[in-house]
């Protein structure tokens, strides 16, 4: 997707004849600052999780993770991800096809809508729903007097976690469906295909890549979300903390080589959905140069 | 408003159902939501408001948000641009796996990134160690707060830039250069100009995105009201004292501020994208428009 310069300015560059790229001096200067940059704020930080984590040893390494609470804190992260990323991934899909498939009034704005929950706080998009089920929330005495928790209780944690990874599917997969248009689901349509079949026989072959791409987004926000799930749990350990606030707990208790450890599952996390997003990203954008070739030249379209 | 003038026909099915449930979702866990923090508020009296909003300590709290998120957004934005810069322009070994790193601010959780940060900043750390003994002291001061809201803003600067810089015709440096320009000369007249609209969207993203930061920030900064506590975390104070609308007052104060400049960049946006077409369209080889930043 990135690819760099073309080839012919490469050569010359490299013969240093090449009038529009910069001496070889100051090049390997501007390399070496944005490599010192990336390693000063990224690099680093993330070694040291992993130096943290092992400081102490494997055995507290492997202490940490298997104490009851680390444990309890893992399986309420993914419960609360195998929750919230499906219903993520209905909704987008319904949006998706609705804006991109259909023109009808107020849809710049219902985009921007979707799009609503990146630019609030995380710690605000927990207030909120403190606001509306919390002992003097709205809903609050109707809950209480039907025995219903759901602020500083697991369902709350999966709420917040809603509102922050809303976007992350439909926003990858409005402008992808956008660009391949719907002949070839008019065409389904045409030969007596039901809505279902066109979008599980078309739409969907042709989107997977992007979906996928939206998933692995909204699941690492899902699993790594702090403020919003920090503002409606409870903090109760092994039952209303989620692993990054359970990193939080042991780091206040000065238990760095815990903490650390716990931190460095999530760090893995991030690893492999950096790994999968580059895989992602490739298939998307063959994706799109698929549907854009499709579109210059209809005839070659089967 | 009728059904006929409120969408064109179409031949597909399923309008109404994806229609609904897509409307459905967006005002249980968006709208109404939000709409209950203002509600919330208007509880309040005016002067409850103003005291809930500016009391010494919640306007210290802004203040460092602000500048905090600004210079973080100002060091982005030229230490982005120079990455992006570099990973369309130069060739060097592991290129790919740099361009994949530049995401990892979106990938890693905050609170790790903000126990690891502190680690790496604080005095007995790998770079708060080279700096103790020149007295400079970054964890928990608010040169704290400024790392972390710089190391979240990161890929917004190199993302939005990296796909202008890549369209970007070198025909025109060329001719710049023929006619007799300077190297130096040239990015300053031909390429900063076509990447400014770029550049100001990916400032204006990763400052809004510093300003609501907060696992990343309370790990490092030390949270000393007055003088290196944030905003989002003066509202999670507030709620922790059961003081539910003044935590709500600041939230508002917080949520207009970022849809003010949520208005701005879908602005720079749409400017952007029609510069980008009146391009495409004297230039049809051209490669794709960009898809625009990716938060």
């Amino acid at each position: 997707m990135y690819s760099g310069a073309p080839v012919a300015g490469r050569t010359r560059a490299a013969r240093g004849t090449d009038p529009v790229t910069e001496p070889r001096v100051i090049r390997a200067l501007l390399i070496a600052t944005a490599l010192l940059f990336l390693g000063l704020f990224l690099a680093l930080p993330l070694v040291a999780v992993f130096a943290q984590a092992l400081s102490k040893g494997v055995g507290v390494y492997v202490a940490a993770l298997s104490d009851p609470d680390a444990q309890a804190a893992i399986r309420l992260t993914l419960t609360v991800a195998v929750i919230a990323v499906p219903l993520n991934l209905v909704f987008g899909v319904c949006a998706s096809w609705a804006i991109a498939k259909f023109e009808f009034r107020g849809k710049a704005l219902l985009t921007t809508l979707i799009d609503l929950p990146f630019s609030v706080s995380p710690v605000i998009s927990g207030l909120l729903y403190v606001l509306l089920f919390g002992a003097q929330g709205w809903f609050g005495p109707w809950l209480d007097a039907h025995g219903i928790q759901i602020v500083f209780a697991v369902p709350g944690i999966v709420l917040a976690t809603v509102f922050v990874t809303f976007p992350f599917v439909a926003r990858e997969l409005i402008p992808l469906m956008q660009a391949q248009g719907s002949d070839e689901e008019e065409a389904a349509r045409v030969l007596g295909a039901s809505g279902w079949q066109i979008f599980r026989r078309v739409t969907l072959p042709n989107v997977k890549w992007g979906l996928l791409y939206g998933v692995i987004l909204c699941n690492a926000r899902a699993m790594g979300e702090f403020g919003a799930v920090s503002v409606v749990s409870g903090h109760i350990r092994g039952r209303t903390d989620t692993m990054p606030l359970h990193v939080e707990a042991l780091y206040n208790d000065y238990n760095m080589a815990a903490a650390f450890a716990v931190a460095s599952l999530l760090a893995m996390l991030a690893l492999v959905t950096l790994a999968l997003k580059l895989i992602a990203e490739r298939r998307v954008a063959a994706e799109l140069a698929a549907a854009r070739d499709a579109r210059a030249l209809p005839a070659t379209q089967s | 408003m009728t059904t006929l003038t409120f969408r064109k026909p179409s031949a597909l099915p399923g309008f109404g159902i994806t229609f609904g449930i897509t409307l459905a979702c967006l005002s249980l866990v968006v709208l109404i939501p939000l709409a209950s923090a203002f509600v919330k508020t208007a509880t309040l009296s005016w002067d409850q408001f103003v005291a809930a909003t500016t009391s010494a300590r919640v306007l210290a709290s802004y203040r460092l948000t602000f500048f905090a998120a600004l210079v973080g957004a100002l060091v982005n934005a030229v230490f982005g641009f120079l990455v992006a810069w570099v990973l369309v322009r130069y060739t060097f070994p592991f290129k790919r796996i740099v361009d994949a790193a530049v995401d990892l601010p979106f990938a890693l959780p905050t609170a790790v990134a903000g126990i690891a940060l502190a680690a790496v900043y604080a005095s007995n750390g790998w770079i708060g160690g080279l700096l103790a003994p020149f007295g400079i002291r970054i964890a928990y001061t608010p040169l704290g707060v400024f790392v972390a809201l710089t190391f979240i803003g990161l890929p917004f600067v190199v993302r939005t830039v990296q796909p202008v810089l890549e369209d970007f015709e070198r025909e025109q440096e060329e001719a710049a250069a023929c006619l007799g320009a300077s190297r130096w000369r040239v990015f300053a007249r031909v390429v900063l100009p076509a990447v400014t609209p770029a550049l100001l969207t990916g400032f204006a993203l990763a400052f809004a995105r510093a300003l609501g930061e907060y696992g990343s920030v309370i790990f490092i900064a030390g949270n000393v009201p007055m003088k290196s506590e944030i905003t989002s975390l003066v509202i999670v104070t507030k709620l922790e004292q059961y003081d539910y609308a003044g935590a709500t007052a600041v939230a508002v104060v917080m949520l207009v501020a970022s849809f003010a400049i949520l208005l701005l960049v879908n602005t720079l946006q749409w400017r952007l994208q029609r510069r980008t077409r009146r391009n495409l369209r004297t230039v049809p080889a051209a490669v794709a428009a960009p898809d625009g930043a990716r938060p």
